[in-house]
């Protein structure tokens, strides 16, 4: 699915048409996250619910747990969802069947 | 007069309409679009020398009716609707047409009437020149999927207008007089006192008119219909007025509102599951602007000051955001021709400004710190904190990391980086830049400014704006480092599924969403009512004939040719049957004289 020849399309070559470069750019992404995760050492959180514990919102690594959580489980069932709803490009163009003409 | 004619929506409605019949030779293109411009910016510079307080009013039908009603909440309403009016003019300008610029002003103009109304007789008057007027700009893409769209949404639009006047008009037999402003405030009230009193019924009725402008869940199709169907210009327009003149209106009347708290959740939540699986990357920005405006009907339905100036303050943002998102994605329609995720990529080669433009617009409406919507959508989510909603927190929370995900990453990765597709264009035109550049700039101001009121102390003229005094830290630690987690493993998340090959590819398709319900099964079953009528119709015609051809072959073998009445008889019979007439006449004849 993926060209990998881009190179040619627009003769000029870019930073991220190397793959290598692309793999850099995720271990940068989880070198920042580790980075965002460790803050949570260094700032005091305040729980405003008990729920839980108190972890909701004032225990250590709750927003990175819940957004990476739930970003992945919404794009799981997002695409579960596809065989319920996903129909053919023409869908609501196509001549009705049957009814009356 | 001068009061009237001058006031905010008469100018911009009756400008664009003198502007439009000026025949070509005497006004050319550049100094029409110089004076288009020129129009919203007299308007607010003209509206910002007015204080608080009624203007313009006048009588209809022995109504006293109120133009012009400037408080705190319509304030706000009326500066960014100027902003959007001469930021979308702007951007319409790459066409030489100057249909899309007049017709979208002059809808602004209509908006601007609805958020001034000073009663609800004016706002139902604004509110379908609003529908028809917002029609033409997805008309005027002049396609066959636009046509149908366009006619859709009138009906929607149609249907809005319909169940408000139904309201107004069991409003005014229950109140007994012309709905004014202090009873529209009160429509909550009315609302909660229960019963099935008519001003209940009323509000209710008004609620659902708001509602369905609002694109509360199942209400909400016509707007992911219809929008991505319109031009990239009229697509800019449409995204600023109608959904936000219909918070405006929620907010006046609605709140506090419980209702609301649970709608606007399941708004924020169910569109982004549509988002991600969406193909048209403009549809995918129509889902998310339900997601939007699910943040600001949760802020109305809290109802504290806090909540209502976030819901306001998130309104203003999201016009810009998404009006910033809508231009960058028209600029691909306009340049490429479609905005198709499963068609683009690699766009960033050709277009890179837009592809900067685009990422600010992402940052702003993800919620990033220093871009607007994390100085705005924050105060909805605090208000929910305050009030102890923990569940709706969580929903909010997973909003907030789904809007990233499908408006924040989807929209510019898959349009302009991904795989190459191999497309080569050329940058958006110039009017185009002009405009994303403005929206950009004020998105980032909005991010900006509470961090300038903390380090230098300047005032914040954003926050200033809102109907409420606000007394709320933003750029807190802990505010920035939670938000910088969620949204960085957001993104870890989609990262990960994108090289694990777990994300699901993007794949031309329709999906299909609350429209079904009348573009399928509506059809279908207005399909079989029509056979019905058609059966019993011909049933019905059948025995008719039937019946007429009995009849008709009774009287053709009695009359006919072979018929005893139609045979051709002897003289002589016939005068042996005249003879005997006679004799009968003539025996009658005696009887009586007897």
């Amino acid at each position: 699915m993926a060209h990998h020849d881009h190179g040619k399309h627009g003769g000029k070559s870019y930073w991220l048409d190397r793959k290598g470069n692309v793999a850099k750019v995720f271990y940068a992404l989880i070198a920042v996250d580790v980075l965002w995760l460790a803050a949570d050492f260094f700032h005091k959180k305040k729980a405003e619910f008990d729920a839980w514990g108190g972890w909701a919102d004032g225990g250590f690594g709750f927003y990175p747990v819940y957004g990476f959580v739930g970003a992945f489980l919404l794009v799981l069932a997002a695409k579960q969802m596809r065989r319920v709803l996903m129909r053919s490009e023409d869908y609501y163009e196509r001549r009705r069947d049957g009814g009356a003409s | 007069m001068a009061e009237f004619l001058l006031s905010p929506p008469m100018l911009l409605m009756l400008g664009s309409v003198v502007l439009a019949a000026a025949p070509r030779n005497v006004l050319p293109r550049t100094v029409l679009r110089a004076l288009l411009l020129a129009l919203p910016v007299y308007s607010l510079w003209r509206f910002w020398g007015l204080d608080l307080g009624d203007y313009a009013q006048f009588e209809l039908f022995g109504q006293t009716l109120t133009l012009v009603r400037i408080d705190p909440l319509s304030r706000i309403f009326v500066v960014i609707f100027h902003l959007a009016a001469l930021i979308g003019s702007v951007y319409s300008f790459y066409v030489r047409d100057n249909f899309q610029p007049l017709v979208g002003v002059f809808y602004a103009g209509s908006a601007l009437g609805v958020v001034l109304a000073g009663d609800l007789w004016t706002l139902f008057l604004f509110w379908e020149v609003a529908a028809v007027s917002s029609a033409l700009l997805v008309w005027v893409r002049r396609s066959g999927r636009a046509a149908g769209a366009g006619l859709r949404y009138l009906g929607m639009q149609m249907v809005s207008g319909v169940l408000l006047l139904a309201g107004i008009v069991l409003f005014r037999h229950e109140v007994g007089a012309a709905p004014g402003w202090a009873e529209f405030r009160n429509l909550t009230g009315f609302l909660e006192n229960g019963g099935l009193g008519f001003s209940n019924l009323a509000a209710t009725l008004i609620f659902l008119a708001f509602g369905l402008k609002a694109a509360f869940p199942l209400l909400h199709s016509w707007l992911i219909d219809a929008y991505p169907e319109s031009t990239p210009a009229g697509a800019v327009f449409l995204s600023a007025f109608t959904t936000k003149f219909a918070i405006y209106a929620l907010a006046r009347a609605f709140p506090g509102q419980s209702e609301l708290i649970w709608i606007g959740a399941l708004m924020t939540a169910f569109p982004i599951f549509f988002a991600v699986i969406e193909n048209d990357l403009r549809r995918v920005l129509a889902y998310s602007m339900t997601n939007q405006l699910g943040f600001m009907v949760v802020g109305i339905g809290i109802g504290t000051e806090l909540a209502i100036n976030g819901a306001v303050a998130h309104a203003f943002a999201d016009i810009l955001f998404k009006g910033l998102l809508f231009m960058a994605m028209g600029a691909v329609l306009y340049r490429v021709g479609h905005v198709n995720g499963s068609d683009l990529g690699g766009l960033y080669k050709s277009m890179p400004i837009t592809t900067g433009l685009c990422i600010v617009g992402a940052a702003s409406i993800s919620a990033f710190p220093l871009f607007s919507a994390f100085a705005t959508k924050s105060l909805i989510m605090s208000a929910a904190v305050y009030k102890e909603y923990f569940w709706l927190w969580l929903v909010l929370l997973f909003a907030s990391a789904g809007v990233f995900h499908h408006a924040g990453i989807k929209i510019p990765f898959f349009a302009f980086f991904h795989h190459d597709s191999g497309i080569r264009c050329k940058e958006a035109p110039r009017s185009m830049i002009v405009a994303m550049v403005l929206a950009a700039a004020a998105s980032m101001a909005i991010g900006l400014f509470p961090l300038a009121e903390m380090w230098f102390g300047v005032a914040n003229p954003f926050y200033a704006l809102l109907p409420y005094p606000v007394d709320y830290d933003v750029y807190t630690t802990t505010h920035v480092i939670t938000q910088s987690q969620l949204l960085f493993f957001s993104a870890l998340a989609f990262a990960t599924l994108m090289r694990t090959g777990l994300y699901p590819p993007e794949l031309r398709s329709v999906n299909l969403d609350a429209d079904w319900l009348y573009r399928r099964v509506g059809l279908r079953i207005w399909d079989g009512v029509a056979t019905a009528f058609v059966t019993i119709h011909r049933a019905g015609y059948a025995a008719a004939e039937r019946l007429a051809g009995a009849a008709l072959e009774t009287a053709q073998r009695h009359l006919g040719p072979q018929g005893f009445l139609g045979r051709s008889w002897l003289t002589a019979s016939m005068a042996l049957w005249v003879a005997v007439l006679l004799a009968a006449y003539l025996v009658v004849f005696y009887w009586r004289l007897a």
